[in-house]
């Protein structure tokens, strides 16, 4: 994407508060899932920001050091992009935990990224989930952009 | 009939928005060799510069993993599905290490 694009992307109270729920639920281990939803951002001519419909949880498989690590096995990707199919959505990111770590990315997270999706990373901290940020791989991978994220609900608004 | 090789969501970008494209091609590597012929923007997501596919990217033949088949020399025939499928990881930094370069800006004092 071009530098000055601002990204931004908007959920429900409800899901933002289902992905805090998952990370604290997996502490002090990692959650990870799917973002399902809609990128329309780009059509007609109206900036418009990412949407996310629907959470898909997933597995995180990595059994050797899931304090710090996440992993999602392809399978699990196909399944998620099935369920995203299923209801007319896309799979448009990803969503994990940094257990007593800041919602930043580490560099493992950078050199695992794709382009385009969107990297919802939320912080949990001695098992309360506090900040939640949103990232999107630059094309070239040498850095990202972060997200603004909406939360789509008029009281207790975004962190 | 033709080969079809499903595109994943981050790579449509660079293949003219398309979520599959169809191939006739006889392996993995004639189908990915004619997807990167027709949209080049793809080949620097799923091969090294020495031409590999990236570590990063799996690819599975009518829901086989080719690293179980014969690789990129897997045999492909009119109906098959080719699914690229890119491999998702992450995690927070190790004891002791901060965030990425990129991402340091604005991060705070953190006990660890």
């Amino acid at each position: 994407m071009s530098a000055g694009d601002a990204v931004r992307i908007s959920m429900s109270q409800e899901l933002a508060e289902k992905i805090r729920w998952h990370g604290e639920e997996t502490y002090p281990h990692e959650c990870c899932g799917a973002l399902l939803g809609r990128d329309r951002s780009r059509e007609g001519g109206e900036e418009r920001p990412r949407e996310i419909l629907e959470l898909y949880p997933l597995v995180n498989r990595r059994e050797d050091s899931p304090q710090n690590r996440f992993s999602v096995a392809p399978q699990d990707v196909i399944d998620a992009d099935r369920a995203a199919e299923a209801r007319g959505l896309d799979v448009v990111g990803w969503y994990h935990s940094h257990p007593d770590h800041p919602a930043r990315p580490s560099e493992y997270d950078r050199t695992h990224a794709w382009p385009w999706y969107s990297y919802i990373i939320v912080s949990v901290a001695k098992g309360a989930a506090g900040e939640m940020t949103s990232w999107r791989l630059e094309d070239d991978r040498a850095g990202y952009a972060e997200e603004r994220i909406e939360v789509r609900s008029e009281a207790k608004a975004r962190t | 009939m033709a080969v079809k090789v499903l595109i994943p969501p981050p790579l449509r970008p660079h293949a003219g928005g398309q979520a599959a494209a169809e191939f006739a091609a006889k392996n993995v590597e004639e189908a990915l060799g004619q997807l990167t012929s027709e949209f080049a923007g793809l080949k620097r997501h799923l091969f090294t510069e020495e031409g590999r596919l990236r570590s990063f990217v799996n690819v599975y033949v009518n829901g086989e993993d080719i690293r179980y088949l014969a690789q990129e020399k897997t045999p492909t025939k009119d109906g098959d599905t080719i699914n690229i499928i890119p491999s998702i990881a992450g995690g927070a930094p190790e004891n002791g290490a901060k965030g990425s370069r990129a991402a340091r800006v604005g991060m705070t004092d953190q006990a660890v």
